[in-house]
């Protein structure tokens, strides 16, 4: 591994940290004036957190220490994941330690920490929340591997960067089997990140809401470290998106030590207009029904098979 | 030691038969509770715990045969260990000295069975289950695997008094029997008309395609039977909860695998000529079993049964895996089909240890509160701590997170499904990587499934004013829990020294090897230091280090008090018990998304009822498609056959000369 690598691994987490409260702001902004309203500053979200570090915290009676670790637990599943993005180089020593079920298995941890410590203290908001991340999830996580495995497929190795290389140095053209598992992948982020259709960040109206209802009992230091989570959740999302589908413009392993200078503008144009699609998308649809989103999921993971079945028929 | 004792056999031998020598020991006084419990379950913990290390160090070692010249005449008992044998032996053993370690500190006087007898069946059955292992002939076999069924039954029954735990008995009985049935009749099949049997002679038998396949479903039903395979699997959710919890923990970690190792030792040691694509029969019923068995789990309200259903999934998935192995083998992909081998033994293991462990966890709830229904309990990690975090780190494994042992074997079986495009069978190139869709599909729901456990149970708030008074566990059975979780643990972080020894199973069963020199002791690369590698040990420092430091940073940055005070309930007035989610609640979306498959009744109040109830009740509908008919014909033919049934002496010696006339008429 040259200096450079480390770098870029050392980058691509601060990036992550520094960016992701960023990028929520700008598809908050992007939104806004979608729908004709005054647009927050982009650094809204920092604003929030800060506030919320100059609060008391306040934990409910019964809740256990499982309560109080949850927030830091999902916070670093959020950070570890950021390091195995190839966000912006492929060569990340990171990389061999954890492959792309392992980024799934991450997510997967970090969804049951949530669902556990919306459970612990036993309000009803808790655990509606925790029932309803989960059903979100049971077919959410698979149609992402699904995704995951037709990249896989193509690339023949599990491991993110060398997949997201291996997409990136093929021609330019759009395989068919990536078109479909792209479909796939854009509704497992909305859903994943509790975006609209499935949920909207924006409301606290008790009968639709999934993230915000697990939410309810955190306040100050928890609650930001919730929310910081939840901004790192939605880059890395995009980021995997960026690496499965739109790869080019990253440090790829032939490149010389000038790429990295060029990945990160490239990133910052991808994450602008990547951006600026989620507000179009979330403008353009309205809130399903909960017991709508199973369907939706399973549209989502009948997609990405239908890619593997393509794949593995048209060798595309 | 090792030298005194002699080869490694004969030491595994020596402790098979400590372990008989321990339980006779209880039968000298039944009813004492001190000498069963406080003596001789740690000592057989001790032994498990030692033959788990016999046969661990000799796992790589050429197999070792002995002929002991017990039973009938002509009939010695073969025995023989290798590398598969002692990979199940660790098994065995492992997961025993845990359980036996629980074992010691949990069983009570009560109205069941003396607590000497029942030391004596509990140790019988984990010899039996050794002796299973290392039987090389089906004779021995099929001594010690009824002696297995048998004993385990009397386990189950332990609290004979309750009609409905003699009935879940002889459920069992009545499909360990039938699965022992087809065992028999497959040993009939593998001697290939030598008439020896031998494992040796079976081995060596040729078989045509048809008898091969003959031999292989039997196997598969027998087997299959034994593990709890849909359809065969409904003895299971009924036989789990009747058990007292240690039993039901050896029987779901460790005896279920016994009948994977069975199946293990007839598709790839015994039965040759098999083409490779009969892996499909195991895969697909392995893939429906583990959906199967997840679904059901998710809509159960017993902890216990849904323990048993979980153990449905996890044995399909075993199932899954193996079938997988052979159709890599029939299609000379050696190295994929020892990467599936590999992922079921490591499974194996796996649920050995997390099942048991949650198993015990359960048991230990129960001891407490005297409920096993998710609906009373709640609460319990504040009355229960040690008990509560060490069931989690069972929950967060069975869920298959990194990084976790769990985790570990679906990795692997996924990296084997990802070569399933390549075998070269039409329409099986495709349709086979879509398995590793459903095994994904399958994880998922496992994880939901233990947020509803484990939320239900220790979670949120007591359901009922007695959870109050409930008590931890005992120093022995937090030991024992501890070994468990421990091995969890082990088991998650250093897949990279633990695969390459079951590479040696593989390999040494003539599937294929996984090539050498994967890489230092901390990266799992089974395909080579070049392809697909997880480092569990720095995947979990990382997360670990990120939790550490957003702690110091928080720390340091953060100086505002922490107050407590009481959940938000939106005015509402204080929260009780039952504000919160039912586990039916929280089963309810998949019953709503995976309606068909239950058979529900259902009751829902009207707006008009006085005193509005709602129930439901989720009934399994295999049970009442196949088995319900199934014993109507029974009880119909046995009524015809009762027709002959007089009683009086004067029919029967009236039948025996109309049988002796009708011989001699045919003769003459």
């Amino acid at each position: 591994m040259r200096p450079i690598d480390w770098l870029t691994q050392v980058l691509e987490v601060v990036a992550a940290l520094a960016v992701a409260p960023l990028f929520q702001g700008w598809v908050n902004q992007c939104r806004a004036w979608l729908q004709n309203r005054r647009a927050p500053p982009l650094w809204q979200t920092y604003r929030a957190i800060r506030k919320l570090f100059h609060k008391d915290a306040v934990i409910a009676t019964n809740a256990s220490p499982l309560f109080r670790v949850a927030p830091y637990v999902v916070f670093a599943t959020m950070l570890t994941a950021a390091a195995v993005i190839p966000s912006m180089g492929t060569r990340l020593p990171f990389s061999p330690a954890a492959d792309a079920i392992a980024l799934v298995g991450l997510f997967a941890t970090a969804r049951m920490f949530l669902a556990l410590a919306a459970m612990d203290v036993g309000t009803p908001f808790g655990t509606l929340g925790a029932r309803r991340e989960m059903m979100v999830g049971f077919l959410a996580e698979p149609a992402l591997l699904m995704v995951i495995f037709v990249a896989a497929l193509i690339s023949s190795t599990t491991a993110l960067p060398a997949i997201s290389e291996r997409l990136a140095t093929g021609p330019l053209v759009l395989s068919p089997s990536l078109a479909f598992t792209g479909v796939a992948f854009t509704m497992v982020l909305l859903a994943e990140n509790g975006r609209l259709p499935i949920d909207n960040p924006a409301t606290h109206l008790e009968l639709t809401m999934i993230h915000e209802a697990m939410l309810l009992e955190y306040s100050a230091r928890h609650l930001a470290l919730m929310e910081f989570a939840s901004a790192l959740k939605l880059m890395n999302y995009a980021c995997i998106g960026f690496a499965l589908f739109v790869p080019w413009g990253t440090a790829t392993s032939a490149a010389g030590p000038f790429a990295l200078a060029a990945a990160i503008p490239a990133l910052a144009v991808k994450l602008v207009v990547a951006g600026a699609a989620l507000a179009l998308i979330e403008t353009a649809s309205a809130k399903l029904r909960v017991f709508r989103a199973p369907e939706f999921l399973a549209t989502a993971f009948l997609f990405a098979v239908l890619g593997m079945l393509v794949h593995l028929l048209l060798g595309a | 030691m090792t030298v005194a004792l002699g080869a490694p056999l004969e030491q595994i031998l020596a402790l098979l038969c400590a372990w008989i020598a321990i339980g006779a020991v209880g039968l000298v006084r039944p009813a004492s509770l001190k000498i069963a419990g406080r003596t001789l379950f740690p000592l057989g913990a001790v032994c498990g715990a030692a033959i788990a290390v016999v046969a661990a160090i000799h796992l790589a070692q050429p197999p070792e045969r002995m002929i002991l010249p017990i039973g009938l005449p002509a009939l010695p008992m073969h025995l023989r260990l290798d590398a598969l044998s002692a990979t199940f032996l660790v098994l065995l053993g492992a997961a025993s000295a845990g359980i036996s370690l629980f074992g010691a500190g949990y069983f009570r006087v009560g109205q069941g069975t003396a607590p000497g007898l029942l030391c004596f069946e509990y140790h019988l059955f984990l010899a039996s289950m050794g002796f299973v292992l290392l039987a090389d002939d089906a004779y021995a076999f099929m001594v010690a695997w009824e002696t297995m069924a048998v004993s385990s039954y009397f386990l189950v029954t332990s609290q004979h008094r309750i009609g409905e735990i003699r009935r879940a008995g002889y459920l069992y009985l009545l499909i360990a029997h039938l699965g022992a049935l087809a065992i028999l009749l497959c040993f009939g099949v593998l001697q290939g008309g030598s008439w020896r049997f031998t494992f040796d002679a079976m081995r060596a038998a040729h078989l045509s395609g048809g008898w091969a396949a003959a031999a292989f479903l039997l196997a598969l039903a027998g087997f299959g039977a034994k593990a709890g395979l849909v359809p065969l699997h409904v003895w299971l959710p009924e036989a789990h909860p009747a058990a007292p919890s240690p039993v039901s923990a050896l029987m779901s970690g460790v005896m279920l695998k016994i009948a994977i190792y069975g199946m293990l030792r007839v598709a790839f040691d015994l039965l040759h000529g098999l083409p490779g694509w009969w892996g499909l029969v195991p895969v697909a019923l392995g893939l429906f079993s583990a959906l199967y068995g997840i679904v059901f789990a998710a809509a159960q309200t017993d902890m216990k049964r849904l323990l048993a259903y979980s153990s449905i999934e996890n044995v399909g998935i075993l199932f899954t895996g193996l079938g997988l192995a052979m159709v890599f083998r029939g299609a000379a992909m050696p190295t994929v089909a020892a990467l599936a081998l590999v992922a079921v033994l490591y499974h194996a293991l796996n649920h050995a240890f997390m099942k048991s462990l949650l198993f015990l966890g359960t048991g230990s709830v129960l001891h407490s509160t005297g409920e096993r229904n998710l609906g009373r309990l709640g609460g319990l990690i504040h009355r229960m701590p040690w008990v509560a975090w060490l069931t989690l780190v069972g929950v967060l494994a069975i869920a298959g997170l990194p990084p976790l042992n769990g985790f570990v074997s679906e990795w692997l079986l996924l990296q084997a499904f990802l070569h399933a495009h390549e075998v070269p069978y039409p329409f099986v190139d495709m349709l086979l990587p879509l398995g590793a869709g459903m095994v994904a599909l399958v994880g998922a729901l496992a994880g939901y499934v233990m947020v509803k456990f484990y939320g239900v149970v220790f979670l949120g708030q007591p359901r009922e004013p007695s959870l109050a008074r409930a008590h931890d566990a005992g120093r022995t059975e937090r030991a024992g829990l501890a070994w468990l979780a421990l091995g969890c643990v082990a088991l998650g972080l250093l897949p990279a020294t633990i695969v390459p020894a079951l590479g040696t199973v593989a390999s040494s069963l003539g599937v294929g090897s996984l090539p050498a020199g994967g890489g230092p002791w901390w990266m799992l690369a089974p395909l080579g230091p070049q392809s697909i590698s997880y480092a569990p040990p720095v995947f979990a420092g990382t997360v670990i280090a990120g939790v550490l430091l957003t702690m110091l940073v928080v720390r340091l940055t953060y100086r505002r008090p922490v107050r407590r005070a009481p959940p938000w309930t939106c005015g509402a007035g204080p929260l009780t018990g039952r504000t919160q989610d039912t586990a039916e609640g929280f089963g309810q979306p998949i019953r709503h998304f995976f309606t068909p498959w239950f058979a529900m009744r259902r009751s829902l109040p009207t707006p008009f009822d006085a005193a509005p109830r709602y129930s439901v009740e989720i009934g399994d509908r295999i049970w009442r498609a196949l088995y319900e008919p199934l014993a109507g014909w029974v009880d119909r033919g046995a009524a015809i056959c009762a027709v002959f049934q007089r009683g009086r002496i004067s029919t029967y010696l009236l039948y025996a000369l109309a049988t002796l006339c009708l011989l001699l008429a045919l003769v003459l």
